[in-house]
């Protein structure tokens, strides 16, 4: 059970919530407290839109335990608009083709399986494609 | 400034060895070293693990592989940089020695890997990466590779079998390695048919990984037992270089700047430029890991280093030879242990006792270990003695 490391975790995997620094503005996910721009303090805390786009994915076949129920299950490095990026896992792809460059936009989805049979199943984000039109 | 000599080296074949402990396979492994130096006695002794205390249970290796090879009550711990945890090791042993601190110190790499089943092992191998935010989202090392390997195939616009060259050459040369994992040769055809692991990554891309342990005793050149047998081969050279953790906190997760880094920080320690190596244990864990590595070398240009792999450059009578022993692709990945398993390998080759994969006059070796993508990057620069 990790029930504190998980929960101390909920604003980041529920709603993308970075801090942006006071001194140069640089947007900083996930939150650091010290901006890795320029090194000043940074803890005003900023809400990201959650909309990027794909910098790079690929295809997990062959997963670690917890993750084996799902496989296979695509996991992208997604460029946030407004700068940092992130790793998180694609969802809601239907039958269309991933392709870097490709826009999405975060959503909340289960994450990991109840590992250890003690009720601990972990939400977070995932990213799908922006609907178009 | 002292000389500082490998006077011994030691290694078990990598393989999923059931019979064996943790303990078993570091003490056989110090003891075939030991013995290779004329049996020096170590002052000090360094141990490059990464999964003993979580897969094994078992932590305290200082304490455990003293006693166990009975090295007496000298002074022994573990030291971790994930899979450049034995390139740690032997870091720390080479400083001690130079500080005045030691006189021969002993270094092992040692990982048990095959007691438990590959999901679990892998789970716990993802400690390498970013655990909160890249593993929890259900990123593995195979994973972060593929990552990379994407991002690679599209800015240069190849083929996804592009890197191909990388495994094929790793297992021509594991062919002539007792000590190695895969010892068959590896086709194009199979290459390009192969199951994909992360994709475009596929299974001959990644290094299997397997249980390991190798060792090496250093000292002073001018404690060499008399008529010590073997060739002096030298440690002329060492650095330790980091980058952002996670893949997503670069600015270019293909630079892998802290490559770039290290091997130019422990060619210079050592006097030489990098292009000078005679051979290259680099790191190939995964393809890509390998075309990166010769990319922030500056042996290949960027978008190119896959040509090298797939015109023979990298062969044993070529250019650049390297991964000349099968690399951690064929000789097999034993995590913690790699760094070691690369410093014998580069020994063996110096000494001109490295079988039908000897390269002709070898004089300078370099050794590569990557910790995650090039997370941690260890260089050592290791050279022969000219005798008359």
């Amino acid at each position: 059970m990790e029930n504190p490391r998980h929960w101390r975790l909920n604003k980041q995997r529920y709603a993308l919530v970075g801090e942006v620094c006071p001194h140069c503005e640089a947007k900083i996910f996930p939150p650091r407290d010290v901006c890795p721009e320029c090194g000043g303090e940074a803890k005003n805390r900023f809400g990201f839109s959650g909309k990027g786009k794909v910098f790079s994915y690929t295809i997990m076949r062959d997963a670690p335990a917890g993750y084996e129920h799902n496989t296979p299950y695509t996991v992208a490095i997604v460029a946030l608009d407004e700068g940092p990026m992130v790793t998180a896992q694609l969802t809601d792809l239907g039958s269309e083709k991933v392709e870097i460059g490709m826009p999405v936009e975060m959503v909340t989805r289960k994450i990991r399986e109840d590992v250890e049979k003690k009720g601990m199943i972990i939400y977070g984000y995932k990213f799908r494609p922006v609907m178009q039109g | 400034m002292t000389d500082v000599v490998v006077a011994g080296i030691g290694q078990i074949p990598v393989g999923d060895h059931y019979s064996l402990s943790l303990r078993s396979m570091g003490v056989q492994a110090l003891n075939k070293a030991l013995h290779d130096s004329g049996d020096l006695k170590p002052d000090a002794l360094y141990i490059g693990n990464l999964l003993g205390s979580t897969l094994s249970h078992q932590a305290n290796l200082g304490a455990l592989f003293t006693d166990y090879a009975r090295l007496g009550h000298i002074e022994a711990y573990t030291t971790e940089a994930a899979g450049a945890s034995g390139a740690a090791a032997l870091r720390v042993a080479y400083l001690a020695i130079l500080s005045g601190y030691a006189d021969t110190v002993a270094v092992l790499g040692v990982e048990k890997w095959s007691d438990v089943t590959r999901e679990e092992a892998d789970a716990l191998l993802s400690q390498e990466l970013d655990y909160d935010y890249e593993a929890i989202p259900g990123l593995n090392s195979a994973g972060e590779a593929g990552l990379l390997m994407q991002r690679y195939l599209y800015e240069y616009n190849l083929p996804k079998d592009a890197l191909a060259g990388f495994p094929i050459q790793a297992h021509a040369n594991a062919l002539n390695n007792p000590n190695a994992l895969l010892r068959k040769s590896l086709t194009a055809e199979t290459y390009a048919s192969a199951p994909m692991l992360s994709d475009p990554l596929n299974l001959y891309d990644g290094a299997a990984y397997a249980d390991g342990a190798a060792a090496l005793i250093l000292t002073r050149r001018e404690l060499l037992p008399k008529n010590f047998p073997h060739p002096i081969v030298r440690l002329l050279g060492s650095s330790v270089s980091v980058d952002a953790l996670s893949l997503h906190d670069r600015r270019d997760p293909l630079a892998f700047n802290a490559v770039k880094t290290a091997v130019e920080s422990a060619a210079l320690q050592a006097g030489i430029m990098p292009v000078y190596t005679d051979v290259f244990e680099l790191d190939d864990s995964f393809s890509i890991y390998a075309a990166l590595t010769l990319e922030a070398c500056g042996f290949a240009e960027k978008g190119t280093a896959w040509q090298m792999a797939r015109d023979g450059l990298l062969a044993p009578g070529a250019k650049l030879p390297a991964m000349t022993m099968g690399g951690c692709k064929a000789r097999g990945n034993p995590i913690g242990a790699k760094g070691v398993y690369q410093a014998v390998e580069a020994v063996q080759q110096l000494r001109g006792a490295a079988g039908p994969n000897q390269v002709k006059n070898a004089r300078i070796a370099l050794t590569l270990a990557l910790g995650g993508p090039a997370s941690t990057a260890i260089a050592h620069v290791f050279d022969r003695v000219e005798t008359r």
